[in-house]
């Protein structure tokens, strides 16, 4: 066959595809959601279980158990990876749905934004409460 | 175009052509009673209203940082009905999004593809997420005392 003389041909594949342009993140997107997953996981639990200690506490209560070193800390960690998982799993949902490229991007841009500012809130009052008592 | 389940089989290619090749499952298409679709379409939806809930959780936190006031309110809306009721779908949306994301690493680890795995896997989620919501309301009604 002609085409088996070809220059084409004798090319391998990664030849082929060299110089078209990057594969940009590559797994990346895909991968972090599986480790924030992963991580969430023992965090979600203990975080179910805290609430579960927590129902009906009142307002001194709940800002000492906030203010412990460790549930600070562990809080931090759960509203980081909350809103990472959240971030990347929003996205993946507007890519699938939204078709017109402009609102996809306002959608995007808007949940990126919304998820760092949350986590930042939840970050800071955490933070706050820590400090102060 | 008369069998339904064509539905599922029309897609565009990127300059904009009609072809026919099967697609992802979606809502008009699929059956969503079989176990593999429902299984996966609640996933995305208890991913979404946990995503939701975060709202709760930074009002809950931000209140908490502001003044007692401002977490008296918190605590009014927690314990109203309609909190309740949001603090329950949470929960329920919080334990299946956990034991099925559980299921969907155990896929990415290669394992349990086969159909009836498939099958004893997805109800062994339902029943998990049931009794795992049940047993935490259970514990949180018997600390509220």
């Amino acid at each position: 066959m002609a085409t088996e003389t070809s220059p084409r041909a004798m090319r391998t594949p990664l030849g082929r595809v060299r110089g078209l342009g990057s594969a940009k993140s590559g797994t990346h997107h895909w991968w972090m959601q599986r480790v924030t997953s992963i991580a969430l996981l023992p965090l979600t639990i203990w975080f179910v279980i805290s609430m579960i200690g927590l129902a009906g506490a009142g307002y001194l209560e709940t800002l000492l158990w906030i203010g412990k070193p460790v549930n600070a800390v562990l809080m931090i960690s759960l509203i980081a990876l909350t809103f990472h998982h959240m971030a990347a799993g929003l996205q993946i949902v507007i890519e699938d749905y939204v078709r017109n490229e402009a609102q996809r991007i306002v959608a995007l841009l808007l949940v990126k934004g919304g998820c760092a500012l949350l986590a930042l809130a939840c970050t800071f009052a955490v933070l706050r409460i820590a400090f102060a008592i | 175009m008369s069998d339904p389940r064509d539905a599922g089989m029309i897609g565009r290619r990127t300059d904009g052509k009609i072809v026919h090749r099967p697609l992802s499952p979606h809502l008009q298409a699929y059956d969503m009673m079989q176990m593999t679709s429902f299984t996966s379409i609640a996933h995305r939806m208890a991913g979404c209203a946990w995503a939701a809930g975060t709202l709760l959780l930074a009002w809950w936190l931000m209140a908490a940082a502001t003044s007692d006031v401002a977490f008296a309110r918190v605590q009014w809306f927690m314990s109203s009905f309609l909190g309740i009721l949001v603090l329950f779908g949470l929960t329920l949306a919080a334990w299946y999004h956990t034991l099925a994301g559980l299921r969907h690493l155990v896929w990415d680890a290669g394992y349990g593809f086969d159909i009836p795995t498939v099958y004893k896997t997805g109800r062994a989620v339902l029943i998990g997420t049931i009794v795992l919501t049940v047993l935490t309301w259970l514990f949180a009604i018997a600390f509220w005392g």
